[in-house]
């Protein structure tokens, strides 16, 4: 509880001055802070507080059910279309930021991954993690998000082609931290 | 949304008869990220409650709107590169966002480029990959992010 004030100092203390700012916005009958607090923050807030609480617990499940270790085990076996599936597919169930990636992809060459399944897995991981999938269509709408993950599959495989090629004979490493 | 909530019943559900303690613990797991993340959560939505109230909503459409052209997409761009905010963080931002006047397009490059283009985080990529590489990553997504908008336009405006 304690790392949580420390870490949150600066967010706590905004959040308290908002409440502070909208309470005497209502008693002393201030049009600003009432609108800001009534049209935005208050719609804002009702449209998210059972969604984003749920969302986690899922998260937390995927969690729980889909261990690293079994994603990691199966990451390098095979190359081609099969290792090329399987790779999008692990990549899809994790989550994480762009460099969560990284240590993954150091494992992946490691194990004679291709230059472009390295930058598949990375592509992958960053646009279509189903998690980020279900915030998504949540507040987007499942068309936008459908047509996104298509669009963007295509371009992630091309840019993974034009990665090998261009460093295919340059000495490509990936350095472990 | 609703959906997606039963979705999340159901699954809860399935995991509580097939491991009570399993579920116990990701359901810890889950509610714990989610209040970590509360406070941040929290202040963005009031920044972005300010925020839109200062600017009018004339300025968002003209500037990312749907008849934005190209420039929306170049400023979604470069916000997108610059930025390091979470998914939970940023979909929520990005429905505020259409919401008030900002183009599906815009939005998706937005989107793709807060994700896969990291300018705040190229230190870290440069010490795995190397600069050149790290680099030429980080330029062919901010294109391919750029295309992203693009192609999704097509679908959208008609």
């Amino acid at each position: 509880m304690k790392t949580f004030y420390k870490k949150n100092q600066i967010s706590l203390l905004l959040i308290a001055l908002f409440v502070i700012f909208t309470i005497i916005s209502y008693v002393f009958d201030f049009g600003t802070g009432k609108i800001i607090f009534q049209e935005h923050f208050f719609s804002f807030l009702k449209e998210m507080i059972l969604f984003l609480p749920m969302m986690f617990i899922l998260i937390g499940l995927g969690d729980v059910w889909i261990s690293k270790d079994k994603v990691e085990k199966h990451i390098g076996e095979s190359s081609g279309i099969k290792g090329l599936i399987l790779v999008i597919l692990l990549s899809m169930a994790q989550a994480g930021p762009l460099y969560a990636a990284f240590p993954v992809t150091y494992l992946l060459w490691k194990k004679g991954a291709s230059i472009r399944n390295i930058f598949i897995y990375i592509g992958a991981f960053c646009t279509i993690k189903i998690p980020m999938i279900t915030f998504e269509t949540g507040f987007l709408g499942w068309k936008f998000s459908l047509l996104r993950t298509l669009m963007s599959l295509p371009i992630i495989v091309l840019i993974a082609n034009i990665m090998e090629k261009y460093l295919k004979n340059r000495h490509f490493e990936v350095n472990e931290i | 949304m609703e959906v997606l909530i039963i979705i999340a019943v159901i699954c809860l559900i399935i995991s509580i008869l097939s491991d009570r303690e399993k579920t116990w613990l990701g359901i810890k797991r889950g509610l714990k990220m989610f209040l970590n993340l509360l406070p941040v959560i929290l202040v963005v939505l009031i920044l972005v409650s300010i925020f839109l109230f200062f600017l009018p909503n004339e300025t968002i459409v003209r500037y990312l709107g749907n008849d934005a052209g190209f420039i929306g997409y170049i400023i979604a761009a470069i916000i997108g590169s610059i930025s390091l905010i979470p998914g939970y963080i940023a979909y929520p931002l990005a429905g505020i966002l259409l919401k008030n006047g900002v183009s599906y397009p815009v939005i998706a490059v937005f989107i793709t480029t807060l994700m896969m283009v990291g300018v705040l985080t190229l230190p870290i990529e440069i010490k795995y990959f190397g600069v050149r590489t790290a680099i030429l990553r980080n330029v062919l997504y901010f294109i391919g992010a750029i295309f992203i908008g693009i192609f999704i336009g097509l679908f959208y405006n008609i």
